[in-house]
């Protein structure tokens, strides 16, 4: 609420004028009035049929085809539940989504965290430079995560940068093929996404604390609350919004992951990185299971929106 | 004293994190200066810089091709998205035609559908009406994955435009395309620059649609070719760098020039909601 009294314009009021002007107007003129509304359907008319056509409908028959039996030729066959059945029962399927959950802690709650810590460290005390920083943070968000997946990949390798700097630190011990080792593949995926999001959630943290009226850290140091109690109630309720939107792009990000996956590890070793859109693909496109991957991804969807509902859940303003 | 120490102390965790996101790039761009083939001991500097790895992985990738496909697809994706988003936002939040509550919350219902639920289901119906295999296919498809997110931004600057600008046009008597056209768009250019700009990175770096889309090798896009190239040179890891640094190029030169707009794209789009 705080943040809409420092935009330029401040909805509120634009939307009183706005209100008020069109009951000055309908009074006049009422006809006129609702056939402006009535031919304001032309112009949301283009976007909503391109949006349910190639959107909504496909999403609806993927419903549809989860009930089925089909391998895209032959007359499908009705299957009731038993495609999400099967994904309870085949543990390749219920482990890649625990894989895409625990894919979350790595593109969501590491950067998250790591966003906040640097936003507790620089917050107000760091100017100059900023422009450059701020360009170097985001550039992983805007490459093409295939490109990013491969440069991964190389990095990861035996013989490649992670082993050089381990041994160089003296951890030679440890170095292995990364995303090839069976417990830890999954582990150096995730972090791929931390180095994905990380920026990310620390630039939107610190705009977002940047916009704390400097009146309150005033008053919290006159009550004498510490570096500590000034983050903890100032800073972090200041920046609940970003926090949210941070939760739920990255989120959606780890458990719909497929681009990074098909290019590093594609599922392996042992189907240790399989994860819910890797599967989606392989079963329609390779294996010709549509009704299984159908469901698959059903199941993914009601993932993400219960995730997402949750992460806005405990992250919402406790006074609205 | 110590506050000068905790400034330069902060410095240095940026400088550390700066180079942690760096180092990958850095890491590319010397193994691609590597011969075509040469085995490769992590960060290592060429004992001679070659450039013919770009040429060969241009030629081996069908890079010609690729990016020609990369281009087509974004020059048609983005100024339709943009287009219909930007009407679309105008008719919901200026008009506010009737329903249009439900109509802006089906869209924005959209922004939590994630491609995999679209894709299986698309590719079929696609293939029904024969728009598998083609740019039309991809290239509306693209704009209805990115419409949820174009109406809801359109929506947002529209809303935050004075409502005075709009009435006082209206009592001059202005049509809807007329106020749309010569008061809103005048004062849009940002918002729609940044909304451009996101729809063009969306549309280069889109994957899977490609990947399921378009069997034709030759009419992929370039990220789409590279999915299928790294498969095949699995081992040559200068050609590798190159072929990223191909792919990569066009968007990072693009985010240069059109920074401000990305960073305000990406950290507003969300927030003012």
């Amino acid at each position: 609420m705080a943040r809409e009294a420092t935009s330029p314009v401040s909805p509120s009021r634009a939307a009183t004028a706005r209100g008020g002007g069109q009951a000055a107007s309908g009074h006049a003129r009422p006809g006129h009035w609702r056939g402006r509304r009535a031919r304001g359907w032309l112009y949301v008319l283009p976007a909503l049929a391109v949006y349910l056509g190639f959107a909504i409908w496909p999403a609806i028959t993927t419903l549809r085809l989860s009930l089925l039996t089909w391998d895209g030729i032959l007359p499908p066959v009705w299957a009731g539940l038993d495609n999400y059945v099967k994904i309870f029962r085949d543990s390749a399927l219920y482990e890649a989504i625990l894989h895409s959950l625990v894919l979350i802690v790595f593109f969501s709650v590491i950067p998250i965290a790591a966003g906040l810590l640097m936003t507790a460290l620089l917050m107000g005390k760091v100017r100059r430079g900023m422009t450059f920083f701020r360009i170097v943070f985001f550039l992983p968000q805007v490459l093409p995560l295939v490109a990013v997946g491969i440069t991964w990949r190389w990095l990861y390798s035996e013989s490649g940068v992670v082993n050089q700097f381990l041994d160089a630190v003296g951890l030679g011990s440890i170095t292995r093929a990364w995303l090839g080792d069976y417990g830890l593949a999954l582990v150096a995926l995730g972090l791929i996404g931390t180095w994905v999001m990380s920026g990310l959630c620390m630039m939107l943290f610190l705009a977002g604390a940047q916009k704390i009226d400097p009146s309150l850290y005033e008053a919290a140091t006159l009550d004498g609350a510490g570096a500590y109690r000034q983050f903890l109630h100032v800073t972090l309720p200041g920046v609940r919004k970003e926090i949210t939107v941070a939760g739920v792009i990255t989120t959606i990000a780890a458990l719909a992951s497929f681009d990074l996956v098909f290019v590093t590890t594609n599922g392996g070793p042992a189907g240790q990185t399989n994860v819910p859109g890797l599967l989606v693909y392989r079963l329609a496109f390779n294996e010709g299971d549509i009704g299984g991957a159908s469901a698959l991804a059903v199941v993914l969807t009601v993932i993400v929106i219960a995730v997402v509902a949750a992460v806005r859940y405990f992250t919402r303003d406790d006074a609205s | 004293m110590r506050k000068r120490g905790g400034v330069s102390f902060r410095y240095g965790v940026l400088v550390v994190l700066t180079a942690m996101v760096l180092v990958p790039f850095a890491g590319i761009i010397l193994a691609a200066l590597h011969p075509p083939g040469a085995q490769l001991d992590g960060l290592s500097i060429p004992e001679r810089w070659s450039w013919e790895t770009f040429a060969l992985a241009w030629e081996r990738g069908n890079f010609t091709a690729l990016m020609r496909s990369s281009v087509l697809i974004a020059v048609f994706v983005v100024p339709l998205s943009v287009a219909l988003a930007t009407l679309a936002g105008y008719g919901l939040e200026v008009l506010k035609v009737w329903g249009h509550r439900t109509l802006s919350f089906g869209f924005v219902l959209g922004l939590t559908l994630p491609i995999e639920v679209i894709v299986v289901a698309l590719y079929f119906n696609l293939r029904e009406v024969g728009l598998t295999n083609s740019y039309a296919g991809i290239i509306l498809a693209e704009a209805a994955l990115f419409m949820p997110f174009g109406v809801y931004w359109m929506q947002t600057h529209f809303s935050n435009v004075p409502g005075e600008l709009v009435e006082a046009a209206r009592i001059d008597g202005a049509r809807d395309l007329v106020v749309l056209v010569r008061v809103l768009l005048p004062v849009s250019w940002p918002a729609i620059t940044t909304l451009s700009v996101l729809y063009f990175m969306w549309s280069w770096n889109q994957f899977m649609l490609v990947l399921v889309m378009m069997q034709d090798p030759d009419r992929r896009t370039a990220p789409g070719g590279l999915g299928l190239f790294v498969g095949q040179y699995t081992t040559d890891i200068p050609l590798l760098a190159a072929a990223c640094l191909i792919v990569i190029a066009p968007i990072v030169v693009v985010y240069l020039l059109f920074q401000r707009s990305f960073v305000n794209g990406i950290t507003q789009g969300a927030i003012k909601g």
